[in-house]
């Protein structure tokens, strides 16, 4: 017994994950986990990274969100407001999502809602594909996109989730991959500010400088902010507001910027901060 | 065409003249004076149209008081009340940024002349 109780890393972690994690960091730890992009053959086939982890916590109080969507980039331009204003805005494409599965904390251990778009010919997907739709009974799509959700309940199968639930006003948040900016250097990657122009400075204005010191560590300590793959990541912008809800043209338009490529695929949810 | 060309063309004025660098023009723009709105008349040499679709801005350059002013207005600006074409310059270049080093009569635009 004592054995057991001293403090011992491994032993904690196993500990956690056989009984229910406990609230905060290591909750937030598992989020992270699952976010990282180790599931690339998945993401490649077009879904985007789904929650590996259960986390069996009735007291799971974190905000996801009370109204999500899934959207595509359009691109920006810019519209005059009220007071003839000039006011950037990201066009998004939100063609009608259609549930496909509703996750519940009983049965998945979360809630969530997993939504298709689009149309897709039954004759082009595997049996197990058009299967999972044929249970929801929904027309297949060409993507499955899990939203978290605060509360799934009121959502039923095969319901249509569009422009509609999004009002002029309204801030939201948008999630989206980055677009990818390859091998980049300290001062893009991290906003170093490289070395002088001149003052002796020989062929190193865009280095990073020092990286550590001498003989003690002797080593550069993990996490070293140094050059190396840049973008390409799961991003979510904050508090962007709705400019104006299309129904008809199935057209959110947002103002301000939103990560990604143009026609990629961006997750849009009601705003996590200032709620009530 | 543009994926948001759609989007743009509630933003697009259909009122909007034809007018080119060297054109002299008359912008009437509103003007809000607290609650009163009035329109104030900004007449010159028109001297560059830059950009396309909703972001198109023209330049207009006029001396006043022996000080050069210019403006650049965007082309669909709700802003603007009206725009006439005064006269119509005959210029041989798209941006006439020559005129700002010009003084008196050598900065006077030719007027264009239509071959009958």
């Amino acid at each position: 017994m004592l054995l057991l109780c001293t403090w011992h890393p491994a032993g904690a972690r196993s500990n956690q994950l056989t009984s229910a994690p406990v609230l905060g960091a290591s909750s937030r730890g598992a989020s992270r986990a699952d976010t990282a992009w180790h599931n690339r053959s998945a993401l490649r086939r077009g879904f985007l990274p789904v929650r590996s982890v259960r986390v069996k916590n009735e007291r799971w109080n974190f905000l996801m969100a009370d109204k999500a969507l899934v959207g595509e980039k359009v691109g920006m331009t810019q519209v005059w407001d009220d007071q003839n204003r000039v006011v950037p805005v990201t066009v998004l494409k939100v063609s009608p999502c259609r549930v496909v599965q509703i996750k519940r904390p009983e049965s998945d251990g979360y809630s969530a809602l997993q939504v298709t778009y689009g149309n897709k010919k039954v004759r082009s997907m595997t049996k197990p594909e058009a299967g999972h739709f044929d249970k929801a009974a929904v027309e297949p799509g060409v993507r499955l996109v899990e939203l978290r959700m605060d509360d799934t309940n009121g959502y039923e199968l095969g319901q249509e989730l569009g422009a509609d639930l999004f009002a002029p006003g309204m801030r939201i948040d948008v999630t989206a991959v980055s677009k990818g900016k390859g091998t980049a250097g300290g001062m893009k990657r991290h906003n170093f500010k490289g070395l002088p122009a001149s003052h002796g400075a020989h062929r190193v204005h865009r280095a990073p400088g020092a990286i550590g010191a001498c003989a003690t560590p002797a080593r550069v300590f993990k996490g070293t902010r140094m050059a190396g793959r840049m973008g390409a990541a799961k991003v979510t912008t904050l508090n962007l507001e709705i400019v104006s809800a299309d129904v008809e043209r199935e057209l959110v338009l947002v103002k301000g910027s939103v990560p990604g490529p143009r026609g990629g695929l961006v997750l849009v949810r009601n705003a996590i901060k200032g709620r009530p | 065409m543009n994926p948001t060309d759609l989007v743009d063309r509630a933003s697009l004025r259909d009122d909007v003249p034809v007018f080119a660098p060297g054109d002299t023009v008359k912008v009437n723009v509103r003007v809000v004076e607290g609650t009163r709105e009035r329109v104030q008349a900004f007449q010159g040499a028109v001297i560059r149209r830059q950009g396309s679709g909703v972001r198109e801005s023209f330049t207009v350059r006029k001396v006043s008081f022996g000080v050069g002013v210019e403006r650049t207005f965007p082309v669909h600006s709700p802003v603007l009340a009206s725009i006439e074409r005064i006269s119509q310059g005959d210029v041989r270049r798209a941006k006439l940024y020559y005129l700002r080093d010009l003084r008196g009569k050598a900065a006077k635009i030719k007027e264009k002349r239509s071959v009958r």
